[in-house]
């Protein structure tokens, strides 16, 4: 019997996999953002795996998540850790210990193997202490606009970048406006007035 | 009265020079289609032969803003647009007049975030508003006709630019590279 996509990454990978669960044929694995490169890497190179297309790369900001409007957290309340990282009773080593402050992003991937016909999703999630991350430039030509987009909206930065600029906004655009925190009323127009 | 040529027995008629003006005005407009969203469908469904834009004398349009005499902002307009906006409504040459062409490019419609310019009239004078998203091909010959009537008595939106300085160059430095 053939194993799943994330058994096979969670036995390879036992010690960069954080969580991994697949649900109507969706595979997703929850790494480590320590073990980017390296499971990268065996995701577009090893000959069951080859996911030769980055689809998708992008962002989450789970500031609010799980919150109703009158309890939004400002930065300085602790935000509401993500579905998937809620502790249970057995938790894992890597979810003792964290403090709901942390890991208030996630960076998704989501892989498509033209090959194999098969589609893996990959999320990174990032202390705010220090949010960056290793680009994937170098694996996948796709990466670059996508982690500029990121970097754009997001302010996630990801070292090895070849041009890590703004792509949608105007370069003298301030802060990242799909942050939570950004405020929904906030406008920056180059000309006119603050309409 | 004896004296006085009996006008209608002659071949010529007197007018005034701002109404001939506005009557030959009124049938030759060359719109600058300034096109950036969904709306342009609609503006092409309009201006192709099933509805026939050319009827009222608008079947021509010009894609130098220097050669156009209205400017047809068809489609939201984002505040990094908004220069270039500026720019191609500052390029064109007297007499002018602007069409705000959909909801986006009247009030916003329904974008109020970060990114949108709620109403183009904060940035250049606009003659008329045609609402609607997208406006039907009725609603935009409607207004077309109301911006004839327009230019036929010579009105203009006000003349005076919003904004006296010219549009800031934002500071961004030449870079050829930049989409790599």
């Amino acid at each position: 019997m053939t194993l799943r996509l994330t058994e096979t990454i969670q036995q390879r990978f036992s010690q960069q996999v954080l969580l991994t669960h697949h649900s109507l044929g969706q595979e997703t694995v929850v790494i480590d953002r320590a073990g980017l490169l390296l499971i990268a890497e065996f995701l577009r190179d090893d000959p069951h795996m080859r996911f030769d297309f980055l689809m998708d790369l992008t962002a989450v900001d789970y500031l609010k998540f799980g919150r109703t409007l009158s309890s939004a957290p400002t930065l300085k309340t602790p935000s509401p850790l993500p579905y998937f990282m809620k502790p249970k009773p057995s938790a894992n080593p890597w979810q003792r210990g964290v403090s709901n402050d942390e890991f208030r992003f996630e960076v998704v991937y989501h892989f498509y193997s033209s090959e194999h016909n098969h589609r893996l999703r990959l999320k990174v999630p990032l202390n705010v202490a220090d949010l960056s991350l290793a680009s994937l430039t170098q694996l996948w030509a796709s990466a670059n606009w996508f982690e500029r987009e990121v970097w754009d909206l997001f302010g996630i930065t990801f070292n090895g970048h070849p041009n890590l600029r703004r792509i949608l906004m105007y370069e003298s655009f301030e802060g990242h406006p799909l942050r939570k925190d950004y405020p929904v009323r906030k406008r920056q127009p180059i000309i006119g007035p603050l309409n | 009265m004896a004296d006085s040529p009996d006008v209608a027995k002659l071949n010529w008629m007197t007018t005034r020079i701002d109404a001939a003006l506005g009557w030959a005005r009124k049938f030759s407009i060359f719109q600058y289609p300034f096109v950036t969203a969904c709306c342009g469908m609609e503006y092409m469904a309009t201006a192709t032969s099933h509805y026939d834009m050319d009827r009222f004398g608008a079947g021509f349009p010009r894609f130098s803003p220097r050669q156009a005499d209205v400017l047809f902002v068809v489609g939201t307009i984002s505040h990094k647009l908004a220069p270039v906006l500026k720019r191609v409504y500052d390029q064109m040459t007297e007499p002018k007049w602007v069409v705000a062409f959909g909801v986006c490019t009247c009030t916003g419609g329904f974008y109020d975030n970060y990114a949108t310019v709620m109403g183009i009239d904060t940035i250049i004078p606009v003659d008329v508003y045609i609402p609607g998203c997208p406006p039907r091909p009725e609603n935009v010959l409607d207004g077309l006709m109301k911006l004839q009537e327009k230019i036929a008595q010579g009105e203009k939106a006000p003349a005076a630019v919003l904004f006296s300085a010219r549009p800031q160059e934002v500071g961004l430095p030449h870079r050829p590279e930049a989409h790599l």
